[in-house]
């Protein structure tokens, strides 16, 4: 099939320059998208009250999504219903399964007191949660990796706040709106986390692979002291993430630490917990810091 | 009463007889469907990996494919911004691919301007391929085999889904010209 015979303008001076003009105009558009293209990627923050707006605007068709997805989870229980062993055998494997986490961060955490109790005499208490959220969504055709959560200024969020789950950290907010933020998760390539090993000081930094892994890097290099099967927790260095909470569980050593699957799957997470900084002071002062130190002294 | 052509007041888009195709079904349905297909993000499906094809760019290119001169060239710059709202893709990459692709199509139009089904599945592979490939590039993400690796199956499933995509705009296709308007 030919393309239709009205496109072809003939000797009409009006359609030529019609046309003629839609074609101006996508050329210009080419020309308009690289250089918002150039801004966003020179300015990342650019555009965030835009595209935060949107997002709220949006964000119902995603609760609803999410509470579709909790429905159809509670019909396949019915079904499963007659299969009891079956179902009862998955949930104490799953039940298993938190329970090898949790038991890592309390030893984590333990291994924290013991070393916090011996240099002051000072205890950490866990903070309470800004927010408990739905993970409404993700860029799940772009290769970066970045989620939405039903939750936005209104409650409490502000960027920079982490975000977990009861399987362990999920990521961290990137842009609050009113009622939804877009959280950058742990596997994006532009996310990196400090971590440490649950049982011992094996400090290293988590860096997402967008495959759905993540890649440790040790800081101090050496012998690699990494195993298939540690797991690691946050570290608390740089204040950003509360030390303790789970990350992910090494599967694959490499020359300069290993390759780890996350412990938190965010497809398999429902409701997330937004939690505050875990010291905004120290993050304010690095950050001022950094900022003191990038001009260059006149004398 | 005997009836010579039983099509005559009846056809699959409906009554011959008083009725109209709706301007803003006809021109609207198009634009809905792209917009709407941009939204996938919001599907309640969390992804640690790339996985879903980039259904709304899809949609515009079978539409396009399907209906030359329904919507203009200029028609990537609004549905990219939208796209670009909330891909995760930085701000301007839609609109600048989204139109680059549109231009690309109607330059192989006036080199093939005949139609097949191989013919536009191979146009929409040749163009869905670099759009994925140069979308992950200027994703800002930093680019490793790993990555390249990642949006393989994104990019096998985007090609292979891409006839199924174009049956399912031909059925928007018939709804679109539905008469559906009454005359009087």
């Amino acid at each position: 099939m030919t393309p239709p015979a009205h496109r072809r303008s003939g000797v009409n001076r009006k359609a030529q320059l019609g046309v003629f003009t839609g074609y101006v105009v996508a050329g210009l558009g080419v020309v308009f998208g690289a250089a918002l293209l150039t801004i966003s990627l020179l300015r990342p923050a650019t555009f965030n009250g835009l595209r935060t707006m949107a997002s709220d605007a949006a964000a119902p068709i995603g609760i609803v999504g999410a509470e579709g997805r909790t429905g159809v989870k509670d019909v396949l229980d019915a079904i499963a219903g007659y299969y009891r062993a079956g179902s009862r055998n998955a949930q104490l494997e799953e039940e298993a399964r938190i329970a090898r986490v949790k038991l890592a961060e309390a030893e984590a955490i333990k291994q924290e007191n013991a070393r916090l109790k011996a240099v002051l005499a000072l205890t950490t208490e866990d903070p309470r949660p800004v927010a408990v959220a739905r993970l409404i969504g993700s860029t799940s055709s772009s290769a970066r990796r970045l989620g939405y959560i039903s939750a936005g200024r209104n409650h409490g969020v502000r960027p920079g706040m982490p975000v977990t789950s009861p399987m362990g950290l999920i990521g961290r907010v990137l842009e609050a709106g009113a009622v939804s933020s877009r959280v950058l998760l742990l596997t994006d390539s532009e996310s990196m986390v400090p971590v440490r090993r649950a049982t011992d000081n094996v400090v290293a930094f988590a860096e997402g692979r967008s495959d759905g892994s993540l890649r440790l890097r040790l800081v101090n290099l050496g012998i690699n002291p990494i195993k298939p099967g540690d797991v690691f927790v946050t570290s608390g260095a740089g204040g950003l993430f509360r030390p303790g909470t789970a990350v992910a569980i090494a599967t694959e050593i490499t020359r300069d630490g290993a390759i780890a699957q996350l412990l938190s799957n965010p497809a398999a997470t429902d409701v997330v917990v937004v939690e505050p900084i875990w010291q905004p002071e120290a993050l304010e002062a690095l950050q001022a810091h950094s900022l003191d130190a990038s001009p260059v002294p006149t004398d | 009463m005997e009836r010579l052509n039983p099509q005559s007041r009846r056809d699959p888009y409906g009554s011959r007889i008083n009725r109209r195709e709706s301007t803003l079904l006809a021109y609207g349905l198009p634009w809905a469907t792209i917009l709407l297909g941009s939204l996938t993000p919001w599907l309640p499906i969390i992804s640690p990996a790339p996985v879903l094809p980039p259904v709304g760019f899809l949609l515009l290119l079978a539409w396009r494919l399907l209906r030359p001169g329904l919507l203009p060239p200029w028609a990537g710059l609004p549905l990219g911004l939208f796209d670009d709202l909330y891909s995760g893709q930085p701000m301007g990459s839609g609109v600048l691919l989204f139109s680059l692709a549109l231009i690309v199509i109607e330059l192989i139009e006036f080199r093939f301007p005949w139609r097949n089904f191989w013919l536009d599945w191979l146009t929409a592979a040749g163009i869905i391929v670099p759009y994925i490939m140069a979308a992950a590039l200027i994703s800002g993400a930093e680019l490793s085999p790993v990555q390249l690796m990642a949006i393989a199956p994104q990019i096998l499933l985007s090609v292979v889904l891409f006839p199924i995509i174009a049956r399912i705009v031909a059925m928007l296709d018939r709804l679109r010209l539905m008469r559906v308007r009454r005359i009087d």
